[in-house]
This record gives structure tokens, C-alpha cells and sequence, in this order.
């Protein structure tokens, strides 16, 4: 159905939504760019003139840059690595016949639901605690030293309550692909005389790898923003100071909006080359 | 897939899985025990798990002392705002790109998609400063407008796949029966994705309401959401686990609740209706 | 009233021009049927005169009046779609109703017609049930049900039978005929289905690629096809077309033959060949003959039984006064 009149109706139709998202894309967008060229110093003088590409070199060779850098890519990747293969082995598990399916799926879901800053807070005080944390008592039980988990542990940590959030994502869409796989082509290989682990691999896994990219791609997306839980938890402190945490301190803690821009700026390019690659399988996607 | 297993086979299965399910859940399960036990008993050594003199104090002082009733009417206006708002915005959109596409339809739908994976660290302070600009900062106003748009990506494309799964001839069939334009829309499209707008507005609700970037940065006092409420328990008021508790049992139950609800849309409407 | 003209309509998507200039009138009462291969336009043209699609250029007149313009509803015209496209979320009797509530007709008179349309149609029993609780011949009938309410000008049929199995949709066809000579309105009938086109129509319209390739009545198409396409499209089994020296014979580039006009015989005839495969039916035998050194298989129907089988040599005579002759374009000599 095209008909001159419904597709003039569309364009109007349209228009709402992609007005309101080009004005939201585009205006913090200029801005952002144009404040990384100047030295902005709103509680020193305001703006203080052009500078150039100072802002982009001076993010990139200050001494929190790297470090940064490499928390971002340990949370990520460790997060990753924790959600896509408890998420794989838990997918499988509640895929099989079982009492009370539904209920062990709520369960396993549940997190995704709890806000940021109450999983955060929750994980912080009655589990990591060291004085009265559910872990310094188990610890204790086993007549070890309470671990300070925050301070001395602190990148483990916020991986351990990131994963904890993000598992039931990775989980619900891999039982959802892992549900969607023909069971003849199982019972087919189980003719042809493929014991359990080939089955899993030959058959299984590779189902399996649409899914698991397009876990891996949201997620990665959404891991390299995360704020709350930092926020919260140890405030950037003992070395969990991501990219996004730096930035955010660069803008607001230290009023320094020049050099916080600029590296908003990088942070804009390196999640859309992740967005890149998440655009090319939902736009294959959509063609059929 | 109606395979015969093995009791034994299924009660291995059952226990193993049950016995993970509560290990993730446990978390959320302790918080909810520890917000009726009283402070002491909250830190007692031994942990107590069920054994203790169930009170409801530690809700009564919450609300008393934080005004916990504001937030929770800060976070349901934010969260139901947005969603109402991106559904009138999205709905007319959603309906052209599914039922009158064009060369550019998937254009359009990838680029929105690309403006939800904007950092949002990367435009604060302009959108910091144009709120000062525009009088919104810390009003509610302000929230569900920032809301809608970061979510309403999302809301196109869950309405787009739904909408798509509807025959066109049905919406033809209307035309040629008379109906105008709205008519078909009100009468014939909207019932018949009910389910689908349902689950759309479900999960934009349970986005909005979690989201703790904008709602941090964005609020003081006036339009502080229950994300705010929780952090202000940061500390050292933290150290008060039945409070805690209770203050994060207030936070998270409304939400818990609709997110069972919604667990079967929630894929499709996460992965973009990459995945069904 | 339901009198439609087409005057030089085409059709483009995009650079593709998939109805070149096409000059076509439906005579008012007419039952008109557009039958032609998948991919013909034959649809398309359809939902031209529907108003769901824009013509690129041209002009639609329904009773004279311009209606190129005009949007579907204000066209006066029904139509029943292929997947019937019942609204799925209203029972039977609001399916029916809802091209009435958008007339904005009252109440009353509504409910005239919706009992008026139910008895025609047998649906007086199913009036509050959802289509999905329906079989397909009942969908069907809801959906005739809700294009004879509006008493439209014309009724349009995309291949409305397609969806059936082949015993119900025997029965609807019958119905739909029936349905049309009792209410003498003007019918436009899509089909692929040559059976269907010449069991139904009083005109049949035969499109390939958008083209025109003939127009007439079933009879005529059977008997004077225009050219070598409709002559193979029309008729079942399919005329035997052939070329070569054989057809020069009988003077033209090609020549065609009927199944149903060769007779056979075991001792002598005009061409020899074995017989492949012999289907009896009863009534019929169709013997599908090779080795003729006319095309790789003469299909031959004989009314009544014959004995052949698998191998046998078999003589086959042409009836001279039944036999057509194609020029090297393909058109019809005399």
C-alpha cells in the first residue's frame, strides 16, 4: 500500500520522532564539540577563548587517562566474559525439563529489575562490608580475615555487582535463542550418534553465536556507561575509574568542561565503532 | 519438543536449577528479610535468616524520615510520563515505518537506534547547561522530557517489530471500508497490537524508573526520584542495613513486580527485535 | 450502477513501469475476471481501481465520473482480500458492521443489513464469534458479508478462493456466481486459476506482464484465443503447440491444438507416437503420447474409457476445423 496521500500522511507522522531525536542527537552533540575546543572554566572565568586541540591532547597524556583506559576495558571485558558464559551454561540449564520452570526464571531474572543504586548500595553494605558484610561473616566462619572488598578488591568487586545486574540479560536472550533451535536438529544429531559435548558445540554454540554477538554488542554498550554503581559505591576511588567515571569528574567535579568535553568526545567515537558493528546485525536483520 | 526424560534425570535438573535461581535471587531475598528484622539483629554475628522478631519499624521510620512517598510520586510521574509521552510521539511513527516504508525506513530506524548508544557522559554538561537555560533543572518536567528521548528509540522499535507482525490487507481492508486515517489507527491497529503496546509500555516504564544517570545529575531536591532517594543512603546512613533495606525494598518491589510481567517482551525489546 | 473505464492508466514502482498504457472498460453488472500467470499485474491492477495504490498516470472513471483522485472509501467499491482480512479483535456481526459504522448509517438500518447479509450467507449462527473461531469457507462468507453491506458499486476479488481447500472452493465459486446473479452488481474477479475464470466470468481480461493479451468472453478465448499465450493459458489440459515443418502444413509459424480435438486410434492416423502416461478418470482419459516429432509430449483427451497403457503405439488425427494457427509473432492467423 502507497498511495501519494498515505505516504505524505507517513512523512507527517514521522516527523515528531525524528525532529525530537535530531534536535537531541545534535544539539548536546554541537556543544560537546564545540566546548572541547575552548577552555571552559565555568567556576574560574567561564569560557577563557579558543584552545585549540589542548583539551584532546591533555585528556589523552594526563596521568589518569591510561589507567582509566584500563579499568574501562578490565570491567568490560570481565563483565562480558562472567555474563556470556555463566549466561550460555545457565541458558542451557533452564532449557531442560524441570519443576517449576517459571518460577526458577523469575528468580534468575529478578536482578535486571533492582535499580543500579540499590544493587549498588545492597552489594556495598550487607555483602561487602568488612565489618558486618554477609562475606565478612562467611569469611569469618571459615576463620579467614574479612576482606575489605571495596577498597582492596575494588575492580573485582564492581565487576562481581555488574555481572550479578547484567547476568539475567544475557541469560533471557540466550534461552530465548537456545528455545527458537529446532529440536529435530538435535534429535538428528543424536541419530547420527553425537555424543553430549559435540552436540553442544557443532550445534548448539553455533546457534547460539547471532545472540551471543548481540549480547556482547548491547551490553558492551551499555558496560561503558555505567555510572551509578561507581557512583555509589567507591565514587572512582582505588582504581575503578572508568572512562565515562573520568569524564564525569572532569565536567562536574572540576568544573573543567573544556577538557571533560573533549573527552566526551572520545568517549562518543569509541561507542559508536561499537554501534557499528550492533547496526550491521539488527539492519540484516531487518531485511527479511 | 515433547522429549521423554528420566525422573531422575528431571529432579537433578530441577534441584540444580532451583539451586541457582536462589543463589542469584539471594541478594534481593536478604535485602527483603533484612528490612524486617530490627538494627541489632540486621548485624548480628551469626547472620540471622529467618529467626528473628519480624517488625515493620524500619519501613515506618523510612517514610517518616526521608519523605519516601515524594520520591515514590517523583519516580512513578517520571517513568509513567515519559512512557505516555513517548508512546504519542512514537506510535504515528512507528505506524508509517511499519506500513508505509520507504527506501530510507531502515535508515532512519538504525539511526535512532544510534542515538540510544550516545554516551550519555559525552553531552552533559549541554544538556546540564541548556536546563539551567530552560528553568528545568530539578523538575520533573525536565526528567520526562530527557526520559522520553533516551528511551524512545526503544519505544519505535518495539512498536515497529510489533506493528510489522500485523497484516497490511487488515489495515487496507479498513481504508476500503471507509475508515479515515485516525479510524484506522484508533479502531483497527491499536486494538490489535494491545498486547504489543502493553509490553512496550512495561518495559519503558522499568527503564525510566532504574535509570540513575539523568535522575542523579539532573535532580536536587524537588524532582528526585526513588534512584535518588536510594543514593542519598550512599552513606553513612548505609551502615543502618534495616533501613537500607527497607528503603530498597520501597525502591525496587513496584518494578519487580511489573518486570515478571513483562520478562517475555523484554527480550525483543532489548535486542531491538533482534532476537525473538 | 457500476460502470468502470481505464483510460491509459500505468503503473511505475520506482523506474519499473509494471502497467504500461492500458485502456480497459467493466460494463455495468459485468462479472469481469483478470487472470494471467504470477507476476502479471493482474493484482496490481486490482488495487488500482481499489484506490490502494496510486496510478502514475492516467485516469480511473467509475459511472463516468473522475475517481483517479479519490480515495479508496469514496470509491464505492468492496473489495474481498486474499487472507480475507478480517478484523480480528471483533466478532463476526462488527466485522460485518464496521463499513456501515464508518457511513455513519444509524443503528437500526445496520442491523437490517447485517441480518439481511447473515441469512444470504448462512452466517446467522456465527454473528458473535471471532474470525479466528471460524473455518475457512465461514471466513470467507464474513468477509463477502462485509463487502455486500455497503451495496457497492462494484465488488473486487483478489484471489479469494486461494486460501481454500479444493473441495470448499468448488462450493464457494458456485456462491460467488450465484451471489453475482442475484445481485446483478459488477464483479472484478483476480485469479490465477483459468478454471475459476472461465467458470465465473462473462468477460475475461488476460494479463501477462501488465500487458493486455486479450479480452472477451470465455467461449471466445476458448475458441479464437487472439494469440500463441492465450491460447496455451486458456484451456486444461493446455493446447499442444508446435512448430517446424509439421505446423507449416497446416499453414502457419506454429500450430495448436486442443487435447479434446484429436482423435485417436490404434491402426492408423496422422502421427504416430507411444503413449507415456494414460490418466483415467472415469468420464475422461487424458494419454499423454511421446514421440510424435511434434513437441516432446501431445496430451490427447478422450471422452470415455480407452484402453492404453504405458508403451503402447498409438495414431493420433488432428480435427482440421479445430486446429489454430499462430504467425512468427505469435499472433492468430485468421
Amino acid at each position: 500500500m502507497a498511495t501519494k496521500a498515505s505516504r505524505s500522511a507517513a512523512r507527517l507522522m514521522m516527523a515528531p520522532a525524528v525532529i525530537l531525536l535530531l534536535g537531541w542527537m545534535l544539539v548536546p552533540l554541537i556543544m560537546t564539540l564545540w566546548f572541547s575546543f575552548r577552555t571552559y572554566l565555568p567556576l574560574r572565568g567561564g569560557d577563557l577563548g579558543w584552545a585549540g586541540f589542548d583539551n584532546y591532547v591533555r585528556f589523552v597524556s594526563s596521568s589518569a587517562f591510561w589507567p582509566a583506559v584500563q579499568t574501562t576495558l578490565v570491567i568490560v571485558l570481565g563483565v562480558l566474559i562472567i555474563t556470556v558464559c555463566l549466561g550460555i551454561v545457565l541458558a542451557i540449564l533452564l532449557d531442560q525439563p524441570m519443576w517449576g520452570q517459571g518460577v526458577v526464571r523469575i528468580l534468575v531474572i529478578a536482578p535486571f529489575f533492582v535499580m543500579p543504586t540499590v544493587s549498588a548500595l545492597v552489594w556495598k553494605n550487607m555483602f561487602m562490608d568488612p565489618v558486618n558484610g554477609l562475606f565478612s561473616h562467611l569469611w569469618r566462619f571459615f576463620g579467614a580475615d574479612p576482606v575489605s572488598w571495596l577498597s582492596d578488591a575494588a575492580t573485582p568487586s564492581i565487576i562481581m555487582i555488574v555481572s550479578w545486574q547484567w547476568l539475567p540479560f544475557a541469560t533471557l536472550i540466550l534461552l530465548t535463542a537456545i528455545q527458537s533451535l529446532d529440536s529435530e536438529q538435535l534429535e538428528a544429531a543424536e541419530m547420527d550418534g553425537a555424543p553430549h559435548l559435540k552436540r553442544f558445540w557443532f550445534i548448539i554454540l553455533p546457534h547460539l553465536s547471532r545472540a551471543i554477538t548481540i549480547v556482547i554488542l548491547i551490553q558492551t554498550i551499555f558496560l561503558l556507561a555505567i555510572f551509578a554503581e561507581i557512583f555509589v559505591t567507591t565514587g572512582g576511588a582505588f582504581g575503578t575509574r572508568t572512562l565515562s567515571y573520568l569524564i564525569f569528574q572532569r565536567v562536574l567535579e572540576s568544573q573543567n568542561v573544556g577538557l571533560g568535553s573533549a573527552g566526551g568526545v572520545y568517549a562518543i567515537i569509541l561507542a559508536n565503532i561499537v554501534a557499528i558493528f550492533l547496526m550491521r546485525i539488527v539492519g540484516k536483520n531487518l531485511d527479511n | 519438543m515433547a522429549r521423554a526424560v528420566t525422573p531422575r534425570r528431571k529432579l537433578i535438573n530441577t534441584g540444580l536449577a532451583w539451586a541457582v535461581g536462589l543463589l542469584i535471587f539471594f541478594p534481593i531475598l536478604w535485602t527483603i528479610l533484612t528490612s524486617f528484622k530490627t538494627e541489632a539483629q540486621a548485624i548480628a554475628s551469626p547472620p540471622i535468616f529467618l529467626g528473628f522478631d519480624w517488625t515493620l519499624e524500619n519501613y515506618s521510620v523510612v517514610m517518616e524520615r526521608s519523605n519516601y512517598a515524594r520520591f515514590l510520586w517523583n519516580s512513578i510521574l517520571i517513568a509513567g510520563g515519559s512512557t505516555i509521552l513517548g508512546l504519542i510521539v512514537a506510535v504515528p511513527a512507528a505506524w508509517s515505518m511499519a506500513f508505509v516504508p520507504s527506501r530510507r525506513t531502515k535508515d532512519i530506524l538504525l539511526w535512532m537506534l544510534s542515538t540510544k548508544m550516545l554516551p550519555a557522559v559525552g553531552v552533559l554538561y549541554p544538556i546540564y547547561l541548556l536546563f539551567i537555560q530552560l528553568g528545568l533543572l530539578d523538575s520533573r518536567a525536565g526528567l520526562v522530557i530527557v526520559m522520553m528521548l533516551i528511551n524512545l528509540p526503544i519505544i519505535v522499535w518495539m512498536l515497529y517489530t510489533y506493528f510489522r507482525e500485523i497484516p497490511v490487507e487488515i489495515l487496507e481492508a479498513a481504508r476500503m471500508d471507509g475508515a479515515t486515517l485516525k479510524e484506522e489507527v484508533l479502531y483497527i491497529l491499536t486494538p490489535m497490537a494491545i498486547p504489543g503496546i502493553a509490553s512496550t509500555m512495561l518495559l519503558n516504564f522499568i527503564l525510566a524508573w532504574n535509570e540513575a544517570f539523568w535522575t542523579l545529575n539532573l535532580t536536587a531536591v524537588n524532582a528526585a526520584p526513588l534512584t535518588a532517594f536510594i543514593a542519598s543512603y550512599s552513606s553513612p546512613e548505609g551502615l543502618f542495613f534495616a533501613k537500607l533495606s527497607a528503603a530498597s525494598t520501597m525502591a525496587i518491589a513496584p518494578i519487580l513486580i511489573l518486570g515478571w510481567f513483562s520478562q517475555k517482551q523484554l527480550v525483543r525489546g532489548l535486542t531491538f527485535g533482534a532476537v525473538k | 450502477m457500476g460502470q468502470i473505464q481505464l483510460k491509459q492508466v500505468t503503473k511505475s514502482f520506482g523506474d519499473v513501469q509494471v502497467i504500461p498504457p492500458l485502456d480497459l472498460t467493466i460494463e455495468d453488472g459485468e462479472f469481469t475476471v483478470f487472470v494471467g500467470p504470477s507476476g502479471c499485474g493482474k493484482s496490481t491492477l486490482l488495487r488500482l481501481i481499489a484506490g490502494l495504490e496510486d496510478i502514475t498516470t492516467g485516469h480511473i472513471e467509475i459511472d463516468g465520473k473522475d475517481a483517479t483522485d479519490l480515495v479508496p472509501a469514496k470509491r464505492g467499491l468492496a473489495m474481498v482480500f486474499q487472507s480475507y482480512a478480517l478484523y480480528p479483535h471483533m466478532s463476526v456481526r462488527k466485522n460485518i458492521a464496521f463499513p456501515l459504522k464508518m457511513a455513519g448509517m444509524d443503528q437500526a438500518e445496520i442491523e437490517k443489513r447485517i441480518s439481511g447479509a447473515a441469512s444470504v450467507l448462512n452466517l446467522t449462527d456465527y454473528l458473535d464469534r471471532r474470525p479466528g473461531q471460524l473455518s475457512g469457507g465461514q471466513r470467507q462468507r464474513v468477509a463477502i458479508g462485509r463487502a455486500i453491506v455497503r451495496e457497492p458499486a462494484a465488488f473486487l476479488f483478489d484471489e479469494p478462493l486461494s486460501n481454500l481447500d479444493a473441495a470448499l472452493r468448488v462450493g464457494m465459486r458456485l456462491e460467488i456466481s450465484e451471489l453475482h446473479e442475484r445481485l446483478k452488481t459488477t464483479m472484478i474477479y483476480v485469479t490465477h486459476d483459468q478454471v475459476e475464470a472461465m467458470t465465473m466470468a462473462d468477460k475475461i481480461v488476460v494479463l501477462r506482464a501488465g500487458h493486455i493479451e486479450q479480452v472477451g468472453s470465455p467461449l471466445e478465448l476458448y475458441h479464437r484465443p487472439r494469440n500463441e499465450f492465450v491460447a496455451g493459458f486458456i484451456g486444461s489440459p493446455k493446447m499442444n503447440i508446435f512448430g517446424g515443418a509439421e505446423a507449416k502444413k497446416y499453414g502457419g509459424e506454429k500450430a495448436g491444438i486442443r487435447p479434446e480435438h484429436i482423435d485417436v486410434s490404434k491402426t492408423e492416423g496422422t502421427w504416430k507416437g507411444v503413449v507415456g502416461v494414460a490418466e483415467h478418470l472415469g468420464s475422461d482419459t487424458f494419454i499423454h503420447v511421446h514421440d510424435t516429432g511434434l513437441a516432446d509430449m501431445v496430451t490427447v483427451r478422450i471422452t470415455g474409457d480407452i484402453q492404453a497403457k504405458h508403451g503402447d503405439t498409438i495414431y493420433l488425427t488432428p480435427q482440421l476445423d479445430q486446429m489454430h494457427k499462430f504467425d512468427a509473432q505469435g499472433l492468430r492467423i485468421a
